[in-house]
């Protein structure tokens, strides 16, 4: 009974066309697509932790760009192969709405990073000027 | 005057068809799917903080035990692989739900589930086996980083697994009605967007933290 009534329910939606807002209106996957994304991931991620766990860049900031760089392409192959995006998925509005949000994670961990690590150089020099606090500290300390 | 205007409008407005605007608003095809890529991307910004919270603190050891320390990369390996496998079992199941064939949707969205609580065993485990080295949140700014940053992850996969369940039963009670299509597409979006964070995590907290 249940399936009778699901094949009813797709029936229109696969053979009219007109019925464009359709609650099945997602853009349709491919076993090619999962293929394709499942295979690269695999060796994404096989190749960052070969580099790390057999010890084969020494140096450490190169490590570092190389994982980021594997990182960043695995993350776009997920979207691509198994989240379908492309520009012209709910008008581009899915595509505009993930540009946003990558400016903005950019921006929120690079900005702290880069704040963070450089508060010891931009903090206020303590040494050079005498303060009021220096003047009052003998009458304090004196018993 | 106005009275008689007044009356001529009422009849007038009586007489006359009414007039609704039901064809052709433009809309988006799918405001389901956008609405919860919306979701997501708002999600995003949390790890973001996270990731960010991370980033500052990671290296903050107080004395106490460093990443390179802590972190066993095999096991870490073997939960990557568990969370890309259950990614590609999803992918599966959606493929099944295009051929309409609900026994085989549900077949793998269980095998689906199986990896995930797999996942979940295993972070688990980790954790249990830290806390038990005395490598608490408490123990130093790196780890409260670390097991807020993990952990929040674990929740949210800890999340999708009842979301799973809970849809496997409505489709097995309902079949593949369009609900439960909407239901499951969503929920897809969200199992791989959890795995495109782990990406982040096993890069950034563990091979860069054990480097």
């Amino acid at each position: 009974m249940s399936a009778q009534h699901t094949t009813h329910a797709h029936g229109a939606h696969d053979h009219g066309g007109h019925d464009d807002h359709h609650g099945d209106a997602e853009p349709h996957s491919s076993l090619r697509d999962y293929t394709i994304g499942f295979v690269l991931s695999v060796i994404l991620t096989a190749i960052p932790f070969w580099l790390v766990m057999a010890k084969v860049i020494a140096d450490r900031n190169t490590a570092v760009l190389v994982l980021g760089g594997f990182a960043v392409i695995q993350i776009l192959v997920h979207m691509v192969y198994f989240l379908h995006m492309n520009g012209k998925v709910e008008g581009g509005w899915t595509m505009l709405s993930t540009i946003f949000t990558v400016v903005f994670v950019a921006i929120a961990i690079a900005g702290t990073l880069w704040v963070m690590f450089h508060m010891n150089a931009n903090m206020m020099p303590e040494h050079p000027t005498p303060t009021p606090a220096t003047h009052e500290a003998p009458g304090h300390s004196t018993p | 005057m106005s009275e008689l205007r007044l009356n001529a409008g009422a009849a007038a407005g009586a007489l006359a068809p009414r007039d609704y605007h039901l064809a052709h608003e433009p809309h988006p095809e799918n405001g389901t799917a956008l609405g919860f890529w919306l979701y997501l991307m708002s999600d995003c910004l949390i790890f973001a903080a996270l990731f960010a919270t991370y980033g500052v603190l990671g290296r903050s050891y107080a004395a106490g035990p460093t990443g390179a320390q802590l972190f066993d990369l095999t096991l870490v390996a073997i939960n990557t692989a568990f969370l890309l496998l259950s990614s590609i079992t999803f992918g599966f199941a959606m493929l099944r739900k295009q051929q309409k064939d609900v026994k085989g949707t549900l077949l793998w969205l269980a095998v689906t589930g199986f990896f995930g609580l797999c996942f979940l065993g295993l972070e688990l485990y980790e954790f249990a086996h830290l806390i038990h080295q005395g490598a608490t949140p408490q123990r130093s700014a790196f780890l409260s980083a670390f097991f807020t940053l993990v952990g929040t992850h674990g929740l949210h996969v800890t999340f999708g697994l009842i979301w799973l369940v809970v849809l496997m039963v409505q489709i097995g009670k309902h079949g593949l009605i369009p609900a439960n299509t909407r239901r499951l597409m969503c929920l897809s979006m969200f199992w791989h967007f959890l795995d495109v964070v782990w990406i982040g995590v096993f890069t950034f907290v563990y091979l860069m933290g054990v480097l």
